[in-house]
């Protein structure tokens, strides 16, 4: 049975995931439907940083600190896997971004634009120049 | 070979390219497609030499950092990875000797250095993706060859300013394929704490199916099928293909798609490994059916392309739709069937675009209403062009007729004939789109005052390698044929193992 | 920009801050948090810090376009070519122990030798990505602040 406490405790104890959830999900929405390429990259951004989210959250261990060796025997560590490998996306997502943005500069000096439909219009009559449409 | 060295060719198989590109980067324009080429050949050799070892279905594992697996990063060659290998590095040494006349005609100078540099990374990542046995790593290399592949399109830009857009429309595409991936394996990972992938094999399968299981398999397959262009999660390969530079384009068509295709394969047989009743069902009823419509409205579109490399690029979608059709009726003949399309696939269409590289190269279009009369100005051309063509249609004695016969085969011994008859009647919708370009070439008259000559000889040769390769394959299968079983025959045992 | 002068005194106090730092977290990389990816972010971040007090020109004497990609390609083979050092003493690609007289050792210096390319790779590479962008549009002029 479904009752008010067990939605409540779904979604505080999983608080994270929902964030995760919410963020991948405005992300790629952006990333979708923005018509300007730069803003297709800022949700592009926010796509894969939810992620990333996801992986260190899921690297916490409760009463665990930081990964770094204290030298007493009885700390408890938080699991550092999750957060080498998203320093790997991390960087994957900056070389994602900085190319992402050098083939905009390209974009706007070849097109004058940074607008998906003005760029569509303007390949468009270089297509078809006879369908001059206003 | 000595001993020592044997031991260490898996990470020298990548590293090596690894190592020439910044080289390349350095050493300027002018020496740049020298240590391409030469890196290439030498990754060549190491493959046919690990190639000949795992024939006999021993596997090669390699510890780096000494780290042994599941903690460490394993590589681990077997039949299946080094039949990959095999054809990514010999396609990178057909088309890099392919690629000097046609990349100084099509790319500015200044920016060869560069050029070759991001081939070398294309090329090392994509070897990476084949040899690793670690699922995160996978991701890793994935990106760079994604990456350095979204700056090679972007090169088409000298020629055609479009490519920005494709290159740009296709780093959106495929970012957001790479991070599905990436979530699909983080579920998996907190699943199981574990990333290498026989290791993740074990723990799935002692976990028993479960929600987080299921998440995880719907992500990957949905990262990784927007990365080989399934076909409703197509849209970035017809731009990024016609606009790239001819040699890149070769490549990719070859290279990039297929791994993405094993990538797919590997996951689904070695790591899924159809322990539970969830992941077979989503290949038939979703998969299968998305590849069937795939191929037929990829090739109905092809049939009305003016532009040649775009007619080629929507029918490798289409090609794409037969290889996931094999996979997807999850039988040993029908992953064979998808194995050797994979080898057959990558030969013609390297060749096909070849081609439509030499055109550009001589004839400075690749319209098909522009190229009338093609056929008596560059008959060698035109002649490997009709090859791969018959070979897209899958007319005997050549390879798509072999990929063919294996596929309809496994359909049939499953009792599938609906979907058999639909794979031979596509070839009808194949002939139509090859036919549309014979005829232009040969049947029609050259539009008045153009001058066209014949390709020069260091793009004739590979291409006509691959044509070649096309028919003697055709004609003589067992090599690819074995090998295909043989890999298939793994992937199939691995999965048998938690059948029940 | 000459007038600006705040800006300028705080950029050549922080200047050497930073780049210190920079140096820090790359040799602590080893045993702390940091690392070649964070102190080439860094070290990048201060010559970025430069170039936006003193004009991208500056910058570009300091480094020009083509040392930051001979910086790249010399991270990338400093990396590589450790790797490949202890293929030759005898261990697997990227296992240090052979680097030294015993394998902590060796550990430790092979981790500090991998960094040292990492750093100066990405140091590279985020420079040239910021003077690409930045040499191509306009210098923005004073009076449009």
């Amino acid at each position: 049975m479904v009752t008010m406490d067990s939605v409540l405790s779904l979604i505080s104890g999983h608080y994270n995931y929902w964030m995760g959830i919410v963020l991948m999900m405005l992300g790629l929405y952006v990333a979708i439907s923005r018509g300007n390429l730069i803003k297709k990259v800022v949700g592009l951004n926010l796509f894969q940083t939810s992620v990333f989210m996801l992986y260190i959250s899921m690297g916490k261990v409760t009463g665990g600190t930081a990964p770094i060796l204290t030298g007493k025997p009885d700390t408890i560590y938080s699991n550092p896997l999750p957060h080498v490998l998203i320093l790997t996306a991390i960087v994957v997502g900056i070389s994602t971004t900085a190319l992402a943005l050098a083939l905009i500069v390209r974009i706007r000096e070849a097109y004058g634009t940074i607008e998906e439909d003005e760029i569509a219009a303007i390949e468009r009559q270089f297509e078809f120049p006879k369908d001059r449409v206003a | 070979m000595p001993e020592a060295l044997f031991h260490h060719l898996p990470v020298l198989q990548v590293v090596l390219t690894l190592v020439a590109a910044p080289l390349c980067a350095l050493a300027g324009s002018r020496w740049a497609w020298s240590i391409a080429t030469a890196a290439s050949i030498i990754a060549f050799a190491i493959t046919v030499t690990l190639f000949s070892s795992v024939l006999d279905g021993t596997v090669i594992s390699y510890h780096i950092g000494g780290w042994a697996p599941p903690i460490g990063i394993e590589y681990r060659v077997d039949i299946l990875n080094a039949f990959v290998l095999l054809i990514v590095s010999g396609i990178a040494v057909l088309t890099l000797i392919y690629a000097q006349k046609s990349v100084t005609a099509e790319i500015g100078s200044e920016k060869h250095g560069l050029f070759y540099a991001a081939f070398l990374l294309c090329l090392t990542g994509l070897m990476g993706v084949a040899i690793t046995g670690d699922a995160f790593n996978v991701f890793v290399f994935l990106e760079i060859s994604s990456l350095s592949a979204y700056a090679l399109i972007a090169t088409g830009a000298d020629r055609d300013r479009r490519a920005l857009t494709a290159a740009y429309n296709y780093l959106i595409m495929g970012t957001i394929g790479a991070t599905f991936f990436v979530i699909g394996l983080g579920l998996l990972y907190m699943l199981t704490g574990t990333l290498n992938m026989a290791d993740l094999a074990q723990r799935l399968f002692d976990h028993g199916d479960n929600r987080t299981l299921r998440t995880g398999f719907c992500f990957v397959l949905i990262g990784l099928t927007l990365k080989l262009a399934m076909f409703p999660l197509h849209l970035w390969l017809p731009d990024a293909y016609s606009r790239a530079p001819s040699a890149v384009t070769a490549f990719l068509s070859a290279t990039a798609t297929k791994v993405m295709v094993y990538v797919l394969l590997r996951f689904l047989f070695a790591i899924f490994s159809f322990s539970f009743a969830f992941e077979a069902s989503v290949l038939r009823v979703l998969v299968l059916p998305l590849a069937m419509i795939g191929i037929v409205v990829a090739s109905v579109v092809a049939i009305f392309q003016d532009d040649l490399k775009r007619m080629l690029a929507y029918s490798s979608i289409a090609q794409i739709g037969y290889m996931l059709l094999g996979l997807a009726l999850v039988s040993q003949t029908g992953v064979m069937a998808s194995i050797i399309h994979l080898f057959n696939h990558a030969i013609t269409k390297a060749a096909l675009f070849m081609a439509a590289g030499c055109f550009v190269l001589q004839a400075g279009t690749t319209s098909i209403r522009e190229l009338r009369g093609i056929g008596r100005d560059m008959p060698w051309t035109m002649a490997a062009f009709v090859v791969g063509g018959l070979s897209l249609i899958g007319v005997p004695l050549t390879v798509g007729f072999i990929s063919k016969w294996y596929l309809v085969e496994a359909f049939i011994a499953e009792g599938w004939w609906p979907v058999a008859l639909l794979i031979v009647a596509s070839s009808l919708l194949s002939f139509a789109y090859v036919w549309r370009v014979v005829e232009a070439a040969y049947l029609r008259d050259a539009p008045e005052g153009v001058v066209r000559k014949e390709a020069p000889l260091s793009m004739l040769v590979p291409m006509w390698t691959l044509a070649g390769m096309s028919i003697y394959f055709g004609v003589d299968s067992s090599l690819t044929s074995a090998a295909a079983s043989r890999a298939a025959n793994a992937l199939i045992g691995a999965s048998n193992l938690f059948w029940q | 920009m000459s007038h600006h002068l705040v800006l300028r005194v705080v950029a050549n106090l922080l200047l050497p801050f930073i780049l210190v730092f920079a140096l820090y977290v790359q040799w602590h990389g080893d045993n702390g948090p940091g690392g070649g990816f964070q102190a080439g972010v860094v070290f990048a971040a201060g010559m970025i810090l430069y170039a936006l007090v003193y004009g991208v020109d500056a910058l570009k004497k300091v480094i020009p376009a083509k040392t930051s990609i001979i910086l790249m390609s010399l991270g990338v083979l400093i990396y590589a070519g450790t790797g490949l050092s202890s293929l030759f003493l005898g261990h697997d690609f990227l296992d240090y122990s052979g680097l030294a007289a015993n394998s902590t050792q060796g550990q430790e210096r092979g981790i500090l030798i991998v960094e040292l390319g990492v750093g100066i790779a990405v140091a590279g590479a985020m420079i040239a990505i910021f003077t690409a962008f930045a040499g191509r549009t306009p210098e923005i002029e004073d009076k449009e602040w």
